[in-house]
């Protein structure tokens, strides 16, 4: 069962074949059995899990109408507030925090009949590539153990390549969602900004910050966007408009006279060789289904990892200001006589990470007087350049790609003492949100050299979703026709399994 | 040296002032969360994962703030911004729960505005424009309580308590252009510049502007230039200024200090001051020469604010009369002598008077009635006059029936403090206490006979023609019938009686 996509459970669940606790006690068992290895959840909800399963089974069994994906469960970033249930965003300085209220994602998921199994590892405040910024140790890509399954939402991409849930949730800053899944072989999206409630999410950044689903199918994935998508009041930044029609988009799946635009500026160069030559590939595949690949040139990209680099740690040296021992959370240091001044450098010099120490002194200096507009200003410049080509590139192409990151998995402990090499594979992926728009990675294939999978990004502007799924939806079905099973059934046995 | 008197002062040096005023707007709920805003709650229960900065809580900016703002932008003459955003001032300190404070920096929503304020001097009334640089929206701290220690500061303290109630009540920060050329006057034009303000927010109903309670705080930048020099003197700042009393106190205060600074030859420090209620003095507090960098960046929480241009002239169709013009008719229109009028705006009454006088009351009747015995028990329970049970209706009610001969005034004195006891409204406690007028004749002869015998000397000389005498005799009468009994009437029966002309 547990190898199904979301919507054949789903379909099960509908038909009778199965219960919500039986599939949910099936992913549990799982688990149990490999995340010694893997290392994907920070905390397992086991009871909470199996009370909301055993609620969902009840609701069906009274005939109450019940969303598309009741009764599924999932695994949560732990980025998210879930009432009740410790919440870290990856943190010792939240270790033992339990939040008082539900995010408005966990309320979306709560009131469609999700079964949220647990929380899940990420670099710490999602700052990271890799998920070895994590203040609990590092998750394991389940491909090849000894590497990582990207980050910062590497946790959830690992859960479900790993068959540990079906369909989980991450958050993307800059790339968070769309590069453990390249690196992890599943699909993940990061939605237009604004689509999906920040209310409930451990800021990062507050103005690229954006939940999303992953799932192993563009349809599942679909269904869970619906599902966690739409306006919330409780975000001001939340757009007021009605979900684009994803799952639609991914049951049609169609690009017969869709314009796709390659970015020139995101390939060839730095790009490892295999990852260079399925992306080829696919656009091949994409060309025979009937679309018009054309060349788009989008020249600010090459500042859009300076700019995210001043941009995003200026809104996370405010927006971690409130973790000072006063309230919740870590306090260190508080001795007798000790100044609240002193109780809040203690506490956070105990409880922030490497990465998320350099970041805020790095945004702190970028938005000090005399420092703001050669730095913060002039990369809110450059945000401006990139909206515009963007706009310039949309107006040649209903939707733009490239590889999601420019290699494959790297091995633990490979690029975390040398941060610049780190940044550099957020390249690709970083300038959506400097623009606010949306993207998808899936799976293209293994790369020759290594094996590891490879990922394909779709990119399409503000609240056109759908022409993700739409895409996507094609481009999987033929690479499954060719390849003749899904890339996650070449993924090795995990010790322990069944 | 000693202390310059301030005449000596004012002789040499030459004030500019500055005011920062904080007003507390008086929303249902707090700027960015849903939170209740009441003054006075116990700790910590006006809260919620908002206003407590709870990981992941996100502002929405509270719409009724914004137009109350707006309203006071345009009460103040200002131009209203088309697109306005929120700013973070970033610095920590244990009662701001985010470690910054959601304000406005470069981009008010209100700007370039003017107040006229017109003060008394020998010379007649003399009239001042202050400018109004900006007027823009910001969040409350919470509250610090420091525990042990002498003084009540930090310094010393054993721990300290915080009170997040407060946190995130809107503020609206209304800040002057500097005001130059007040001279000697600078004291009461500051007074006068506060007072107009209060008078304009409480007539827009956008805050309870009660200074006592710290929903209206004034700032006060004083510094000092010689006479004819257009180089600017080194500013102070005064905080904690909490009447109106204390802004005219603390800027005198603050000009006298510096001059004997300047006198000396020494230097004004840039710093922040505390205004010390019982002594009018100030002591320093944080030093201003190492300015803070509050890093302030746009919110991205937050959405600009673009308020439609049709939105706006809505609501200043719906501005109230301006304050200072609204005294002016009322003082025309009611006939209210100077001394009387001052005293009205003193006593806080105009709102109560005029509200009696819509009632139908006849308004030197009204006024004299606020003025007089409600306000002296309003002094006596030393509350404010607002808080007691009479209300203009009541006010009106009993003029009326003054006015029919239903009461005497002195039963009506009577009538007031049963209204102010709760006993009901003026015919309620009539009713109750048994209240009538005695207009029995037969009844006031009775009495007017037995107090002439008891005082038989004195009727004596009444009859005589001594006419003086008749008062003692018309109390008594007055005593024997407890006071019910109309004086008029009394004094033309006991001169009748007694023989003399009416």
């Amino acid at each position: 069962m547990i190898n199904k996509t979301a919507a054949q459970m789903a379909d099960a669940l509908a038909k009778g074949e199965t219960t919500s606790v039986e599939l949910t006690q099936a992913h549990l068992d799982r688990i149990t059995a490999v995340d010694g290895q893997v290392k994907a959840f920070l905390h397992v909800n086991t009871e909470g899990a199996l009370a909301q399963a055993k609620d969902v089974d009840a609701r069906r069994a009274k005939g109450e109408k019940l969303s598309p994906i009741a009764g599924i469960p999932l695994a949560l970033k732990d980025v998210l507030a879930q009432k009740g249930v410790p919440t870290t965003a990856g943190s010792k300085i939240l270790q033992g925090w339990h939040p008082p209220y539900d995010s408005t994602v966990v309320s979306k998921l709560k009131s469609a009949g999700v079964v949220i199994m647990g929380k899940t590892n990420m670099d710490e405040f999602a700052m990271g590539s890799s998920t070895e910024n994590s203040g609990y140790g590092p998750t394991f890509n389940p491909w090849d153990l000894t590497r990582t399954p990207g980050g910062s939402s590497g946790g959830s991409a690992a859960a479900v390549s790993s068959f540990e849930a079906p369909l989980a949730i991450g958050s993307d800053t800059g790339g968070s969602i769309r590069q453990p899944a390249a690196l992890t072989g599943i699909v993940g999206v990061r939605p237009t900004y604004g689509a999906v409630s920040r209310f409930g999410l451990i800021a990062y950044s507050s103005s690229l910050d954006q939940a999303g689903p992953f799932g192993r199918t563009v349809l599942d994935t679909a269904l869970l966007h619906e599902v966690m998508a739409g306006h919330d009041p409780k975000d001001a930044t939340s757009i007021n408009a009605p979900v684009p029609a994803v799952v639609a988009a991914a049951k049609s799946g169609d690009v017969k006279g869709m314009k796709i635009g390659v970015i020139k500026q995101l390939q060839g160069e730095g790009y490892q060789k295999g990852v260079q030559t399925r992306f080829d590939e696919s656009l091949q595949v994409l060309a025979s289904l009937g679309a018009e690949i054309v060349e788009v040139d989008c020249p600010s990209f090459e500042y859009a990892l300076a700019a995210y680099y001043l941009i995003a740690p200026s809104e996370c040296s405010s927006n971690l200001a409130r973790f000072d021992a006063m309230r919740y959370g870590l306090r260190t240091g508080d001795v007798d006589g000790a100044s609240a001044e002193a109780v809040m450098s203690a506490t956070r010099d105990a409880g922030f990470g490497r990465e998320v120490k350099r970041r805020i002194i790095l945004g702190t200096y970028a938005l000090s007087s005399g420092y703001y507009d050669a730095y913060y200003g002039s990369a809110q410049k450059i945000r401006t350049l990139i909206i515009e080509d963007y706009a310039k590139a949309f107006a040649k192409a209903d939707v733009l790609v490239s590889p999601t990151a420019p290699t494959t998995a790297y091995k633990i402990g490979e690029k975390v003492d040398d941060p610049m090499a780190m940044y550099l594979g957020d390249v690709a992926t970083i300038p959506v949100n400097l623009a606010g728009i949306c993207g998808m990675s899936l799976p293209a294939g293994l790369a020759d050299e290594d094996n590891l999978p490879v990922g394909f990004q779709i990119m399409a502007p503000a609240m056109q979703d759908q022409r993700l799924y739409q895409t996507g939806a094609a481009l999987e079905a033929a690479l499954l026709t060719k390849w003749g099973a899904p890339i996650l059934s070449k993924a090795p046995e995990l010790k322990g399994a069944k | 040296m000693a202390l310059p008197t301030y005449d000596e002062v004012i002789a040499k040096w030459d004030p500019v002032l500055g005011l920062e005023v904080h007003v507390e707007l008086n929303t249902q709920s707090k700027m960015f969360c849903s939170c209740a805003t009441e003054f006075g709650g116990a700790p910590n229960t006006q809260t919620c994962p908002v206003c407590l900065a709870l990981p992941g809580a996100l502002p929405v900016v509270n719409e009724k703030a914004i137009e109350s703002t707006i309203l006071i932008g345009l009460a103040l003459n200002c131009k209203i911004a088309p697109y306005s955003r929120f700013a973070r001032k970033n610095y920590f300190y244990p009662d701001m729960p985010k470690n910054f404070q959601i304000s406005q920096y470069d981009e008010p929503i209100c700007f370039d505005g003017y107040v006229d304020v017109e003060i008394e001097t020998e010379e007649g009334p003399k009239q001042f424009r202050i400018e109004i640089e900006r007027v823009h929206m910001e969040e409350d701290t919470g509250k610090s309580l420091h525990v042990g220690g002498a003084t009540g500061r930090i310094h010393g303290a054993d721990y300290s308590l915080l009170d997040y109630n407060r946190a995130g009540i809107p503020l609206v920060e209304i800040v002057t252009k500097i005001v130059p050329g007040t001279g000697k006057y600078a004291p009461e034009v500051a007074k006068a510049y506060v007072a107009e303000l209060r008078d304009i927010l409480r007539g827009l109903k956008v805050s309870d502007v009660k200074m006592e309670q710290g929903s209206l705080r004034c700032d006060a930048n004083v510094s000092l230039k010689p006479i004819g020099s257009d180089v600017l003197g080194t500013r102070s700042e005064t905080k904690n200024v909490n009447s109106l009393r204390s802004v005219e106190r603390a800027i005198r205060g603050e000009m006298i200090r510096h001059a004997e600074l300047l006198n000396d030859g020494k230097k004004v420090k840039q710093e922040t001051r505390h205004f010390q209620e019982d002594t009018g003095l100030t002591r320093s507090g944080r030093s201003k020469e190492q300015a803070e960098d509050y890093r302030y960046f746009p919110d991205p929480d937050l959405v600009p604010v673009t308020p439609l241009a049709s939105w706006i002239e809505e609501l200043r169709a719906t501005l109230p009369e301006r304050p200072s013009l609204r005294r002016k008719r009322i003082k025309e229109e009611w006939n209210v002598p100077d001394k009387e009028m001052a005293a009205m705006i003193n006593a806080d009454v105009l709102d109560i008077v005029e509200a009696t006088v819509l009632l139908g009351a006849d308004p030197t009747k009204a006024r004299t009635w606020w003025l007089g015995e409600i306000s002296r028990i309003a002094n006596e329970k030393e509350l404010p006059i607002a808080d007691l049970a009479i209300t203009p209706a009541h006010v009106a009610e009993l003029v009326e029936l003054v006015a029919k001969g239903d009461l005497t005034d002195k039963l009506a004195r009577q009538v007031v403090e049963g209204v102010v006891a709760g006993e009901g409204t003026p015919s309620e406690v009539v009713a109750k206490r048994g209240i009538k007028v005695v207009n029995d004749d037969g009844a006031l002869m009775a009495a007017i006979e037995k107090v002439c015998a008891e005082q038989a000397e004195t009727a004596e000389k009444v009859r005589g023609g001594h006419l003086p005498a008749a008062g003692a005799l018309i109390g008594a009468v007055m005593k024997e019938t407890k006071g019910q009994a109309d004086a008029a009437r009394v004094r033309e029966l006991l001169l009748g009686h007694l023989g003399q002309p009416i």
